[in-house]
């Protein structure tokens, strides 16, 4: 357990089972912190109002605000777990699959297209099924499998009227046929700490979708992709999501940076929060 | 010391676990709305906010 006479700021709203746990992790610490509410935060650009804080943790359950908090803070020169720019690239799936093959990480074959009839010769080149995917977005929501050239039609189609203009940017991925699992690692600096397999016979496996965790030991091939994976995307405390393809072997489908942890500290045997905690108090003391 | 409360939906009786913090997220054990502690002292609970299309890690 480190100890540590830093100042630390939370930002977050809802206190979820891990914001409890982090707080409590910190008060074993005996560190001195305090919670801003991003529902109440207002940030004067012209006027750093977070000096007398040696690092802020970023617990926003809202991406957009999670996003501009950061950008604002880390352009003060104000310590963030996690960064602008990891947070940057891993909200936005678009911006994460071209960091990643950047820097040479496996990730599933991916096309962008930027309108129905393109996206739609883009799915027919890939050959079905394929995986439609809103570039911003979690929990596996509003995800897509589409097995034929109907169900193409029809989703371009409603994404096109029914949502926001982002609906219009399809991202579109091949389809893994996966061992009805995929692997979450947790990535803390430069090392996978833990990782659990998500199962469930349904496509999706998020366990905020049901999927059930069990532990995956975190051998050297897996640590060794996750950190190539988090490094890709700008480092910090991460959530690396893996695909296990028949063929190719791992593949990183995304990366999370407010990661959720609550189902994978029993069930991995190690304190989660606890790494956290002492991951943000090393960068409050200038690590 | 448990403390006693209300639910804003559905009026039953509500126990808050000792640990609680203001901005917890709790669930009516009888209707089972989502529910969030915007005050601890004095105890007041509103319906918790839902699901917005940015949420998520």
């Amino acid at each position: 357990m480190k100890q540590s006479n830093a100042h630390i700021a939370i930002l977050m709203s809802r206190v979820r089972v891990e914001e409890k746990l982090l707080l409590a992790a910190l008060e074993a610490r005996a560190i001195s912190y305090e919670l801003i509410d991003d529902r109440k935060v207002i940030l004067d650009l012209h006027q750093n109002g977070f000096r007398r804080y040696d690092v802020v943790l970023e617990r926003c359950i809202n991406h957009s605000r999670a996003l501009y908090a950061l950008r604002i803070l880390n352009d003060w020169g104000v310590p963030t777990v996690n960064s602008y720019p990891a947070a940057l690239t891993c909200g936005n799936k678009l911006e994460t699959t071209s960091a990643l093959i950047r820097a040479g990480v496996p990730s599933p074959r991916t096309r962008v297209a930027f309108t129905p009839q393109s996206a739609l010769d883009a799915i027919e080149k890939m050959g079905y099924p394929v995986v439609l995917k809103p570039a911003i977005g979690s929990w596996g929501r509003l995800l897509a499998k589409v097995n034929d050239r109907e169900a193409a039609e029809a989703l371009l189609e409603h994404k096109q009227v029914l949502g926001s203009y982002h609906h219009s940017i399809f991202y579109i991925q091949e389809y893994i046929p996966k061992p009805e699992r995929d692997l979450r690692a947790f990535v803390i600096g430069d090392k996978t700490v833990a990782a659990i397999y998500r199962h469930s016979p349904h496509w999706i496996t998020n366990t905020a979708r049901g999927g059930h965790a069990t532990n995956c030991p975190v051998t050297p091939e897996l640590n060794d992709i996750c950190v190539r994976a988090a490094r890709a995307v700008g480092g910090g405390v991460l959530g690396v999501d893996l695909l296990e393809d028949p063929e190719r072997g791992l593949l990183v489908n995304e990366v999370n940076y407010t990661i959720e942890f609550r189902n994978s500290i029993d069930t991995t045997g190690v304190d989660i929060p606890g790494r956290v905690v002492d991951y943000v108090l090393e960068v409050a003391d200038g690590n | 010391m448990s403390t006693q409360t209300t639910c804003p939906e559905c009026a039953a009786d509500i126990t808050l676990a000792d640990d609680t913090l203001q901005g917890e997220i709790i669930q009516c054990p009888e209707c089972g709305v989502e529910l969030e502690v915007m005050s601890l002292n004095p105890i007041a609970l509103d319906l918790a906010p839902e699901e917005e299309e940015d949420w998520g890690e």
